[in-house]
């Protein structure tokens, strides 16, 4: 179980990766002093909400702080916004996570520098956290290539969504709440990808969760906000069963937690065998739950509630995919499970499909994105469930890039028609494509950079998505033909059969993919503008601080790819990504693949990048010419949506699905059994009454000895004598 | 002649028992618990030829107790009998539950 001790000695012992506390160090400084200056200034939870177009208005009474005396009208909350300390806030805020950055990339060139002698984890012990019998767990940070990936991604585009939200919520009274909150999150996102063992990594999933749920609720005096919070954090405690469940059976079975003692124990259990399958299976459930996949994909959409940085951040480019990094973590445990594989592909699949078929209707442009990260979530999962954890790794990364920038994009155009139906004093949707179009006139930066997104996501070479999209297809295609999972099954149908069933899949969310992306830039950007005469005026591109961002995250999306290119086209630089995590996931991969290397044929490899190519040209050409933005007319004016697209429109109605087959049982049974049976009837009634009545009774049975009459307590005296006497006679 | 004692003992005693079983007249069953009384003085003098003086020493302190307690408890029913114009203790019943 001590199998963390190994690490003395390592190369990077002596390097700057003694100091890698710091990089969730300073995120939860910045947390300490935003929370302080936020407490300080109390007395200002109002929301005044410039992304949330319908609810912003009425969500304004809680600025009352300043605003007191006045009607708390938009204006007066805005004009009273700014909150004292922001100043300060602004520059703490993005500045620990530009240093943690800065230690991330230092402990990142020190691995670079060490290279291939780095053959374990580097594990950073710093206390023994629960030392109890046989368990033993310290809190420990696991630097290797994979916990590195993802410190980068999360410090870097992090950093960028705070510079970001400086400007975004200047106005916001809840500024330095806001700040520390989304300090904490990151704080708690490197717990969850640098602990170094299954509950440290808990904690972090919790964490992030609860900040999640904070933040979904920033706005919370309006009640779907504060809704949509609460369904986020139930529905992820669902998966967060899934994810101890699988724990107790580790611990039970391998009596170890730490990831190097449950690698080690793992290979020694049978081979896709029950136990390893369960376990597989319940970490899966987690990581449905936090990754939003079916079943439980139905928080996400709704967690747009949040400010539009936070979607950004949490809701498409880290916690979200924590799931994905919890597969790959895994890759050892998933390799050994074929059956838990092939479910992990399927779900992906058709998470992927299904999200991409409501994004296509959705005129909410939060939501489409939305929708696009839950299905560009199952894409990862496709790529993680077949045992090409570098692809999934790779797709994460890449979507972490043009998701992010697509819903900063997307804040830009949210914050620019709010101002402009805020100047105009209209109560339209800031948020409704319909009320949009022809935006590239007044902001041509965010929709020049925005398009790179959505080449990027769409899979046009040589933007990012591409690379890693393709990467993840050939990877199924490639498995269908020769792997363990091929060779299993899953409810009798044979492993290559859903494979090549999971790769068509694959295509046509991919398909769909391009035609909703390019249907959301067209209403948004293209066609006439629809948002109002009055409001054309108000129009206007975001200032640098958040446009800034949106740059630096552009470019990333066009290069992003260029990390891990294929063996065919990168020539020497090749495959970066994968060497990268050979480490870590080259057993799981190889094992997958039944021990020898991937190979395709030059010519199927080709034929697949062509496939993918055609697939999303295909999906763009079909968006440019079947859809009309000029036929488009503002919400209030738009008829309503029949037939397929009013089902689309309403999510397949899985929402209310749900709420019949889960929800409203769950509340007739807490109602009858639980409230009305357990606990008045039960609880309250026979436990606590009962117990008063029967005490009442026994009490007035007693009393009733004591009639005050004397010669009863004669007769009951002699009675007493006369058998204490017997007693004593007869003995 | 010890034979004789104990069981004119034994009688004065029942008819104690029994009048303050039956009786309700607060002098009248304080007049039989004084014959409990002497009844077992007269046991304890009886039994004394037996086992020597100390039952003899006894009944010097019931008879002291005795006296005492005639004196406590006829104040107590010539108070409660002003009270109440009443020594009937059916009549009095007040301490109960």
């Amino acid at each position: 179980m001590q199998v963390e001790h190994v690490s003395t000695g390592h190369p990077l012992a002596d390097s700057v990766a003694r100091f890698a506390w710091l990089i969730p160090a300073l995120p939860l400084l910045g947390f300490a002093l935003n929370g302080m200056l936020s407490l300080k200034a109390a007395g200002h939870p109002g929301p005044a909400d410039p992304s949330a177009g319908g609810h912003g208005h009425d969500g304004t009474t809680g600025g009352t702080g300043d605003t007191g005396g006045h009607d708390a009208h938009d204006d007066h909350a805005h004009a009273a916004g700014r909150h004292p300390s922001a100043g300060l806030v602004s520059i703490i805020g993005p500045v620990v996570l530009a240093l943690s950055f800065g230690v991330a990339v230092a402990v990142f060139l020190a691995m670079r520098s060490v290279g291939d002698a780095m053959h374990a984890p580097y594990i950073l012990t710093l206390f023994e956290w629960m030392p109890t019998g046989k368990l033993s767990i310290d809190v420990a940070f696991q630097i290797d290539q994979l916990s590195m990936v993802m410190m980068l991604i999360i410090t870097g585009i992090g950093f960028l969504i705070h510079v970001f939200s400086v400007g975004y919520m200047q106005d916001d009274p809840g500024y330095p709440r806001y700040f520390a909150y989304l300090n904490l999150f990151v704080f708690f996102m490197l717990l969850l990808v640098m602990g170094s063992s299954y509950p440290l990594m808990f904690v972090g999933w919790e964490g992030v969760g609860l900040c999640s749920y904070l933040l979904i609720g920033f706005w919370f005096s309006d009640k779907a906000n504060a809704d949509a919070g609460k369904k986020a954090f139930i529905v992820n405690r669902i998966g967060d069963f899934g994810f101890l469940v699988a724990m107790f059976l580790m611990f039970a079975n391998f009596g170890s937690l730490s990831f190097a003692g449950v690698n080690v124990a793992a290979a020694e259990v049978a081979f896709g065998g029950a136990l390893i399958t369960a376990i597989c299976l319940f970490l899966f459930l987690g990581a449905t739950g936090k990754s939003a996949q079916i079943p439980l994909f139905i928080w996400l959409p709704d967690a747009m509630a949040g400010p539009t940085p936070v979607s950004a951040l949490i809701h498409a480019a880290t916690m979200v995919t924590a799931g994905v990094y919890l597969i790959a973590r895994s890759a050892v445990l998933f390799s050994m499970a074929p059956v838990a594989g092939l479910t992990v592909a399927v779900i992906g699949a058709l998470t992927a499909v299904l999200a991409a078929t409501i994004g296509l209707k959705q005129w909410d442009i939060k939501k489409v994105l939305a929708y696009s990260t839950v299905s560009q979530l199952g894409y990862m999962f496709v790529g993680v469930g077949v045992g090409a954890y570098t692809a999934g790794v790779f797709h994460l990364m890449t979507h972490a890039f043009f998701k992010a920038l697509l819903f900063l994009g997307s804040g830009s155009v949210i914050y620019a028609m709010h101002r402009a139906y805020h100047a105009t004093h209209n109560h339209a949707d800031a948020q409704d494509m319909r009320n949009m179009g022809g935006l590239k006139k007044y902001m041509p930066v965010t929709f020049m950079l925005m398009w790179a997104a959505t080449l990027a996501i769409a899979g046009i070479p040589p933007f990012s998505g591409f690379f890693s999209k393709d990467e993840i297809l050939a990877s199924v295609f490639v498995r269908a033909g020769h792997s363990t999972l091929a060779d299993a099954s899953l409810l009798g149908i044979p492993g290559n059969v859903i494979l090549m069933g999971v790769y068509v899949l694959g295509l046509a969310a991919a398909l769909m993919t391009a035609v909703y992306m390019t249907r959301m830039m067209l209403y948004t950007f293209h066609g006439p503008n629809r948002t109002g005469e009055k409001e054309q005026g108000h129009l206007k591109e975001a200032p640098w601080v958040m446009t800034g961002p949106l740059v630096i995250l552009a470019i990333l999306s066009v290069v992003g790819g260029f990390v891990n290119l294929p063996a065919i086209i990168g020539g020497t630089m090749s495959e970066g990504l994968h060497h990268w995590l050979e480490p870590v996931v080259g057993e799981g991969t190889l094992r997958v693949l039944g021990g020898e290397e991937a190979h395709l044929s030059h010519s199927t490899e080709y034929a697949l990048i062509g496939t993918a190519v055609a697939i999303a040209v295909l999906g763009i050409i079909i968006a440019m010419t079947r859809l009309k933005p000029e036929a488009l007319v503002p919400a209030k004016d738009s008829p309503a949506e029949k037939g397929i697209e009013k089902t689309l429109l309403n999510k397949w109605y899985v929402d209310e699905l749900y709420e019949k087959t889960v929800v409203d049982p769950t509340l007739s049974v807490s109602r009858t059994v639980l409230w009305k049976g357990m606990d008045t009837g039960i609880i309250d009634g026979l436990l606590v009454n009962g117990s008063a009545i029967l005490m009442r009774a026994v009490g007035w049975a007693g009393s009733q000895l004591q009639s005050g009459r004397v010669g009863t307590y004669a007769w009951v005296l002699l009675l007493g004598v006369l058998s204490v006497l017997s007693a004593f006679s007869f003995r | 002649m010890l034979a004789e004692s104990l069981a004119l003992s034994a009688l004065l005693f029942t008819i104690g028992v029994v009048g303050v079983l039956t009786r309700r007249n607060a002098i009248i069953i304080f007049m039989c618990v004084e014959l409990m009384l002497n009844a077992v003085n007269l046991s304890f003098v009886a039994l004394s030829k037996v086992y020597g003086a100390t039952g003899q020493v006894f009944v010097v302190f019931v008879m002291t107790v005795a006296a005492a307690e005639a004196a406590v408890g006829l104040a107590i029913i010539i108070a409660i009998f002003r009270h109440r114009q009443s020594v009937n203790l059916e009549d009095i019943n007040l301490l109960k539950g």
